[in-house]
């Protein structure tokens, strides 16, 4: 081979590597301009939001939008709230999904095809067809602008049931007939081999019911109006309502701090998050 | 056949087959280990009880009860809240389809879709084979990349929203650059149903890239090296081997982005309400305003059961398929 075909080849493998770069950076720079936008814009003042030519950086960054926020809606509440019943929620879920796969792999017991068919077929019911006759029962029950309304009727777990089950399925038999030779009960048995053997699912699970706790909207939009027990999603269009898109930088201030939560979450533990979001594909 | 099965044809009537025998000799031990399988098995149904139990509870009293409730609350003229409701038979199925609205609703919810998962799937396909190259960097562009899909849909709204501004808003700023007017994104159709698109695409986006990555990963190196060898080009390549083996990826994302683009509500409810003059509204949305805007809660459980049966009828294909291992389909 010449010098001069070398060189040729060299230079074809080079350009498509510049190319790739390039619409590497592009991507990049347009997928994460948005939340770099609204991060700076809750920063400016009300003048170099609406100025034109744009301004990129905020001349004097300060807090003053996410003050005015809190002056307009109960911002600090609506976090407690959100935590709260993220955490409470997400820990409920992931504690039903696991001790229910538990018993579907572990247990011999009658009709338990039929309980997983159960499980599993409530992922085709679309949350939409339950809402209204659930709002109807909460209301009745009086849970409307209570925290048990907003958690109870979304607790029941079934992508976390199948999951757990899945995973169980793997385990070593051996282990657990040992343990049972031991004399361990059911419930030792759970969390002292089960759940030890299943971390990775379990932070797969939790996570993925952090996300979506933390995200729900409509459900918890429907049965609160009352800013001491709503959470901050709800809170946007709380404020959004009365502030209208007047006030960019309030809102977008409150917006940031709905988002900069479950971001920080993402970008600690974006193994076993993604891993979570993503487990459906490898599950089929 | 016959003359194997003659000999041993007296002894079968009523004998027990071979394997039976074992039981027989342990018979005294019977009564007492039956009544520890028993014991056993009633354990394990407690334990079942116990551990299996409050999640089929839930289940039954969230999820299938709502089910049955709202197919019967659909034959209703029944407003949410009224204590009287009037059996009206399929009669809110048919004015649903004989509505002058409904043609509209399923347009959009037509446009909407195609575009949502059709756009998700080229895009997050197009990124996942440019994150596939050895490129330094590519892990920062893929965290970035599926950060929307972790956010909630109605702040994405909000923030895009402002994005979208047609006076103060980065994206006319962009348009500005390469000479052309920012349309009246907010208000003059068809660029609110436009607007809304872009938003899921760039949400959903990441979460299809790193699927078809994984996916094509999982392509064997050797398969692309003999093509090469054959004399294939990058986009033969692409087109005759890899693609080929990413359909079973390719269905799955198929079905789960047309499961969420169906059931898309935050991000229409914070950026256009499905408006203006409904040009927005797409199934899912209707139901909401049917119901809790209009209160006409009956008539929304019909068009809940419509978007139910659509939705259904995905899963079906889904599974018919997914048993077919589609890719040698």
């Amino acid at each position: 081979m010449t010098a001069a075909t070398l060189q040729q080849s060299a230079r074809r493998r080079r350009s498509p590597q510049v190319g790739g770069y390039l619409t590497m950076i592009l991507a990049t720079v347009v997928l994460g301009a948005p939340l770099l936008w609204m991060a700076l814009a809750s920063l400016k003042a009300p003048d170099e939001l609406y100025q034109l030519p744009l301004q990129w950086l905020p001349a004097q960054p300060d807090l003053d939008n996410y003050a005015q926020a809190a002056g307009a809606i109960p911002l600090g509440r609506l976090l407690a709230n959100s935590i709260g019943l993220t955490i409470v929620g997400a820990g409920l879920k992931v504690a039903l999904g696991l001790c229910c796969a538990y018993a579907l792999v572990f247990l011999d017991f009658p009709f338990r095809k039929v309980v997983f068919g159960l499980v599993i077929a409530t992922l085709m019911i679309p949350p939409q067809i339950t809402i209204i006759p659930n709002y109807t029962l909460v209301a009745s029950l009086g849970w409307l602008n209570t925290y048990q309304g907003i958690l109870v009727p979304g607790l029941a777990s079934a992508f976390g049931t199948f999951l757990f089950r899945q995973h169980f399925l793997t385990l070593p038999r051996s282990v657990l007939e040992a343990a049972e030779l031991d004399g361990a009960g059911h419930w030792r048995k759970l969390w002292r081999f089960v759940v030890p053997m299943s971390t990775p699912t379990l932070a797969a699970v939790a996570l993925v019911s952090v996300v979506t706790e933390w995200n729900d909207y409509l459900w918890p939009f429907l049965v609160v109006d009352d800013p001491s027990t709503m959470t901050l999603p709800v809170g946007l269009t709380l404020l959004q309502n009365t502030d209208g898109m007047t006030n960019w930088g309030v809102l977008l201030a409150a917006t940031v701090v709905v988002t900069l939560p479950i971001l920080l979450v993402f970008l600690v533990l974006q193994r076993r998050l993604v891993a979570g979001l993503t487990a459906g594909a490898v599950t089929g | 056949m016959t003359t194997i099965a003659t000999p041993r044809a007296p002894e079968d009537p009523g004998a027990p087959p071979a394997g039976s025998a074992a039981p027989e000799r342990t018979a005294p031990q019977r009564p007492r280990r039956s009544r520890l399988a028993a014991g056993r098995r009633r354990t394990a149904l407690l334990w079942a009880l116990l551990l299996a139990g409050p999640n089929i509870a839930l289940l039954l009293v969230f999820v299938y009860r709502p089910l049955v409730e709202s197919l019967y609350l659909s034959t209703l003229q029944w407003n949410l809240g009224s204590p009287t409701a009037r059996f009206v038979g399929l009669g809110n199925y048919v004015e649903w389809f004989t509505a002058p609205t409904t043609g509209r609703v399923v347009t959009t919810t037509l446009v909407f879709t195609v575009a949502t998962v059709g756009g998700a799937m080229v895009l997050g396909l197009g990124l996942a084979l440019l994150l596939n190259r050895r490129l330094r960097g590519r892990g920062v562009a893929r965290t970035v990349a599926f950060a929307p899909y972790v956010l909630g849909g109605f702040a994405v709204g909000i923030l895009w929203l402002f994005m979208f501004d047609p006076r103060y808003g980065l994206i006319q700023e962009v348009l500005g650059w390469v000479g052309i007017a920012s349309p009246e994104w907010y208000t003059n159709r068809p660029w609110p149903l436009v607007m809304v698109i872009v938003v899921y695409l760039w949400k959903n986006l990441g979460y299809v890239a790193l699927i078809y990555l994984a996916g094509l990963q999982a392509v064997p190196q050797d398969l692309k090296d003999a093509a090469a060898i054959d004399g294939a080009s990058a986009a033969r390549t692409l087109r005759s081997v890899v693609l080929p083996l990413l359909t079973p990826t390719t269905f799955f994302l198929l079905v789960t982005m047309l499961l969420s683009s169906l059931q898309s509500f935050d991000t229409i409810k914070a950026m256009t309400q499905g408006g203006p003059l409904g040009s927005t509204t797409t199934l899912m949305y209707s139901i909401y305003v049917e119901s809790f805007v209009n209160g006409r809660a009956g008539y929304a459980s019909a068009v809940a059961t419509v978007l139910f049966l659509v939705l259904l009828a995905v899963t079906a294909v889904q599974l018919r398929f997914v048993q077919q291992k589609v890719h040698y389909a």
